[in-house]
């Protein structure tokens, strides 16, 4: 389990809303509504998509204290499911995206259930493992379109109403989506079952002598991560309009463990913070090949070594602050 | 409270600094026309097309004479690792915010048929020649899309055909799994039970990432076929060429390499590719054009010999700036679909494929051209590898349009 | 050709040897892993990666330096296990009573490194690597037909893996070693210098994944993702194994070897999740793997 030196902020009381997580929460806000303004507004959308799958990680691993090494089961799956639905089901966007989200719930209670009986390490282990046969289910299932992909997703219309197509809709539902989906994860974790999740993480045989049945704690934490998992994943696919082995595969799993690490393990906005650094940086450095993936060893290998407590983390730290 | 307003502003500097390479705003000069070659650069494909292909674009551009002509023209090239959200990605990349008029090449038909999709949409053309998939010029077909080279049709219909007609009735397939590779197997598989022949099993990898093919060659041994049919392409092939040597395999069946350039048969060699027969639409040393064309490529590439592929972007950007002469460059930033009925119109016409007519469909109908490869002694240098055994004229080598069911042709 | 249980003798012949050679490549590296984790508490993602380099180690030395594989089969894991001391001395020592799970991340960012590097240096393809003369060839034995090469490398592998065990559970060093795994300040206190032998244990892991990408290097062709293929697969071996246990890696390793094979041919679209299947069973039933010790 993460040490929780790392995740601690100051003593205070965190039930009330501190002035930082406004502030924090308005410059957020403010930067999604004006990005599409002078950024590439696809650019934007996979940020935040990645955001809020990374933020959703964040509660297992910051909070819960649990390294889920094959989260990307759950946003891939998320994303073939909604493809598929709404490609060859004409479902509406925002059902496709929700039946995502509930795909990748279910696959988080099974899967949940199965790891949360080992801890630490084998945890992790098991969560890659069942992760990778989740991979090759996808390589072999017709549905998915193996090495293909499913192709050529529609857009549709929000509620059967509003069109899509243009980028800059799309964006303000993408927009939407994660800001609703933050907010709900701030909320889980800023409420009595955050506390005692939190409380789990620190001392459970503690936890457990009070009463508190953790293994069902920690699988709903699990479940609740999975489910948000699952939309960003659907949202994902929808804005580009493919859903692909890339999204199941291992290294994406790898990718938002980065993107938290680097953001900060215990703070609430790091891992978006991780996220658009991440995605930026591949962004910038795709043209030059393979210096993606040796950037992105090098930034994990320091992390670890001399900033485990991510970038806001080490803010947060420095300054006495909550973030 | 200052402090904490720093922070936050602090932390989105540093996004800030990655962040700015995509801002849009590059795609604003409108006097330069610009192409985009996409294919693999580093993966099984690499030698295929690749960086050579990029030459050969600009190579057109020379030959066309763009700068005396009074156009500008800028090439980009980008890696797509053979992953169709990498390629689809690109593309909507360049058309939104680099620019880019028209992109071509585009090997691996995934890619390919994903690509395509972004060029309908945004109605920019789109020249394919790496691909096979016929699907291309079929049910996906667009009015921006030309597909030129080859597609599995002509191959199986070529090669395949050619095998069985030799004897080769009992047939085992080590398919790729991707629609190229199945799209291949499925026509091939067409052509041999219409001939008699008898398909007794296949057997489908993961592609990209298999290197050793041994297990599925063990499966092809016990079949008991006497053809080994390869559904794939570059790198693939060639390690099943020499794995199957390495396990005795070619003592009981002949290999029908359903796909294969001559840059595949020099990274061989001719000790193991000799007597392999195969179909390209191009070949260096078939007649002066070839050979004057292949000339002025050969200095800049010094290790390689252009293939069908490479020869294609060439002829595919040289008739595709013919049309932007003629319709002006305004019309082609703006109407990619316009440019590629231009070209439809038009015959092409160049050193490497000669005069060839573009069918509705966006098919480019070449010449099919059935080659062994020599032995060892009769070849009398590098490069030189190849005897013609048939050549198929363009408009019957290729799937009849109305097989095709693409809806823009009128039935 | 006569048939078994109505599948042809080749065929399940050919299919066992070749799930017996990635019996050999499981068996060698979760062996390395086994030692490494068992004494420095160490998940050493990058060994799949430093399996890739011992490959590319093979192939420099034959096309840089002219030396050819029988050269490689000792250069390479003594270059690569020099490298595993710098790495340890530099990089891991650093994670020792840190959580595990910081040991994981440091040698994930590491795997993709290395392999990041030799992507951009050579390609994602591969770089062809031929087999030896003396072991080309195959011999038709009948009931199949068997490359020598293969035969080979089955072979040495496990060779090199009993040898291995023996080292560890038959020796003095090894002895001393097991000691140290249990209790490193009394080790200390005889006068042993643990710190050393923690590195020279480091790079002997490390020098085992480095041979086993020598043995790879004519089948497999030299690419950067050999290693991340393997990698995984060999960590659900591990944890079948027993995370500690040597034992339980070889038999393990060259056991799930054949049940992939064997899965090939009786229903072949599961032999790539037979292993983790096998992995979440012997988890739920037996935690600690098969021949581990219970934690």
């Amino acid at each position: 389990m993460i040490p929780s030196k790392i995740a601690a902020g100051p003593a205070r009381s965190t039930l009330g809303t501190p002035r930082t997580h406004a502030l924090a929460m308005g410059v957020m806000i403010l930067f999604v509504i004006l990005a599409p303004l002078f950024l590439y507004p696809v650019f934007v959308m996979k940020v935040l998509t990645f955001a809020l799958f990374a933020t959703a990680f964040n509660l297992l691993l910051g909070y819960v204290g649990l390294l889920s090494f094959g989260h990307a089961a759950y946003f891939g799956m998320g994303a073939y499911v909604t493809a598929w639905t709404v490609k060859n089901l004409g479902l509406t966007p925002e059902l496709g995206i929700l039946l995502g989200g509930a795909v990748g719930a279910a696959l988080g209670l099974v899967f949940g259930w199965l790891a949360i009986r080992r801890q630490g390490l084998y945890f992790a282990m098991i969560t890659l493992a069942l992760a990778q046969m989740v991979y090759f289910f996808c390589v072999e299932a017709p549905f998915t379109g193996g090495e293909d992909g499913i192709q050529q997703v529609p857009r549709g219309r929000l509620f059967g109403l509003l069109p899509l197509h243009d980028d800059r809709v799309i964006y303000a539902v993408v927009a939407v989506i994660f800001i609703a989906g933050f907010l709900f994860l701030y909320r889980v974790v800023h409420s009595p079952f955050g506390q005692v999740v939190k409380a789990i993480r620190e001392n459970e045989p503690r936890a457990i002598s009070l009463g508190y049945r953790t293994d069902s704690y920690k699988l709903i934490a699990f479940v609740l991560s999975t489910f948000i998992a699952g939309i960003a994943g659907g949202a994902k696919s929808l804005v580009f309009g493919i859903a692909t082995l890339t999204d199941v595969h291992w290294s994406m799993s790898g990718e938002v463990v980065l993107m938290t690490l680097l953001g900060g393990l215990g703070t609430v906005f790091g891992p978006a913070l991780g996220a658009l650094i991440v995605t930026a940086m591949e962004n910038y450095l795709a043209p030059f090949g393979a210096w993606v993936t040796v950037t992105q060893g090098a930034i994990f290998v320091a992390c670890v070594l001399a900033f485990r407590r991510g970038i806001l983390g080490e803010i947060a730290a420095r300054l006495k602050l909550d973030l | 409270m200052n402090v904490t307003r720093r922070t936050v502003l602090g932390g989105l500097a540093l996004g800030g600094m990655g962040v700015a390479s995509a801002r849009p705003g590059r795609a604003q000069s409108r006097k330069v026309l610009r192409i985009g070659v996409l294919n693999d650069q580093s993966g099984p494909y690499r030698d295929v097309s690749g960086l050579n292909s990029v030459v050969c674009v600009k190579q057109a551009i020379a030959d066309f004479g763009a700068s005396a002509k009074g156009l500008e023209v800028e090439v980009l090239s980008a890696d797509h690792q053979n992953k169709p959200d990498v390629g689809a990605a690109i593309a909507r990349q360049w058309f939104d915010r680099d620019g880019v008029d028209m992109i071509i090449d585009v090997p691996t038909s995934s890619v390919a048929l994903a690509v395509a999709n972004v060029c309908r949409e945004k109605n920019r053309a789109y020249i394919n020649v790496g691909a096979g998939t016929t699907e291309l010029t079929g049910r996906q077909c667009a009015a921006t899309t030309i597909h030129w080279a080859y597609d599995t049709w002509m191959l199986a219909h070529s090669t395949g055909g050619a095998t069985v007609k030799t004897g080769g009735d009992k047939w085992f397939f080590i398919t790729a799994d991707y629609v190229f590779g199945h799209d291949l197997e499925r026509e091939t598989s067409g052509f041999v039970t219409a001939a008699g022949g008898k398909v007794l099993g296949h057997v489908a990898y993961p592609f990209p990432g298999t290197t050793d093919f041994s297990s599925f060659l063990v499966q092809a041994q016990a079949s008991g076929a006497n053809v080994l049919g390869l559904a794939n392409a570059g790198a693939d092939t060639q390690n099943c060429i020499k794995q199957a040597h390495e396990f005795g395999l070619t003592s009981q069946a002949r290999i029908a390499a359903l796909l294969m350039f001559i840059t595949d048969v020099h990274a061989l060699g001719l000790e193991t590719a000799q007597g392999l027969v195969l179909t390209e639409s191009f070949y260096w040393d078939l007649n002066d054009k070839t050979r004057a064309f292949a000339a002025r490529i050969k200095d800049k590439t010094p290790n390689n010999m252009p293939n069908m592929v490479q020869a294609g972007c060439y002829a595919g950007t040289l008739h595709y700036l013919k049309a932007v002469s003629a319709l002006g460059l305004d019309t082609a930033k703006t109407n990619g679909a316009e440019v590629v009925a231009r070209m439809k119109a038009m015959p092409t016409e160049d050193d490497a494929f000669g005069t060839c007519k573009i069918r509705e469909d966006g098919r480019v109908l070449v010449p099919a051209y059935l080659f062994e490869v020599k032995k060892p002694a009769e070849s009398k240098g590098p490069w030189d590898y190849y005897k013609l055994l048939i050549t198929t004229p363009g408009d019957q080598a290729f799937r009849p349009l109305a097989d095709g069911h693409c809806p823009l042709v009128k039935s | 050709m006569h048939a078994i249980f109505g599948i042809p003798a080749p065929l399940l012949f050919g299919q066992l040897l070749l799930g017996l050679i990635n019996g050999g490549f499981y068996a060698l590296l979760s062996l390395g892993l086994a030692v490494i984790f068992g004494m420095l508490n160490i998940i050493n993602f990058a060994h799949g990666a430093l399996f890739t380099t011992g490959a590319f180690a093979a192939w420099m030395l034959l096309n840089y330096l002219g030396l050819p594989y029988w050269y490689a089969l000792f250069l390479s894991p003594l270059i690569i296990g020099l490298f595993g001391i710098v790495l340890e001395r530099l990089l891991i020592r650093r994670l020792y009573g840190l959580d595990h799970l910081y040991g994981l991340l440091l040698t994930f960012g590491l795997a993709l490194v290395i392999e990041g590097l030799f992507r951009n240096a050579y390609g994602s393809s591969g770089m062809p690597y031929q087999i030896p003369r003396a072991l080309s060839g195959a011999v038709n034995l009948g009931f199949m037909f068997l490359p020598l090469y293969r035969g080979w490398v089955v072979i040495v592998a496990l060779v090199v893996s009993l040898a291995t065990w023996a080292l560890i559970e038959k020796t003095r060093l090894g002895a001393t070693l097991r000691a140290a795994t249990e209790n490193a300040a009394l080790v200390q206190a005889f006068g042993i210098n643990v710190p050393r032998l923690v590195t020279l244990t480091y790079a002997g892991g490390v020098a085992l994944a480095a041979f086993a990408g020598v043995l790879a290097a004519p089948i497999y062709s030299v690419n950067p993702n050999m290693g991340s293929n393997l990698i995984i697969t060999v960590f659900a071996v591990v944890v079948i194994g027993g995370m500690g246990s040597i034992l339980g890696s070889i038999v393990s390793g060259f056991g799930l070897g054949v049940i992939e094979g064997l899965t090939k041919v009786f229903y072949p679209q599961a032999s790539d999740t037979v292993v983790f299947v096998v992995m979440a069973i012997v988890l739920l039933t037996r935690p600690a793997g098969l021949f581990g010790k219970a934690a």
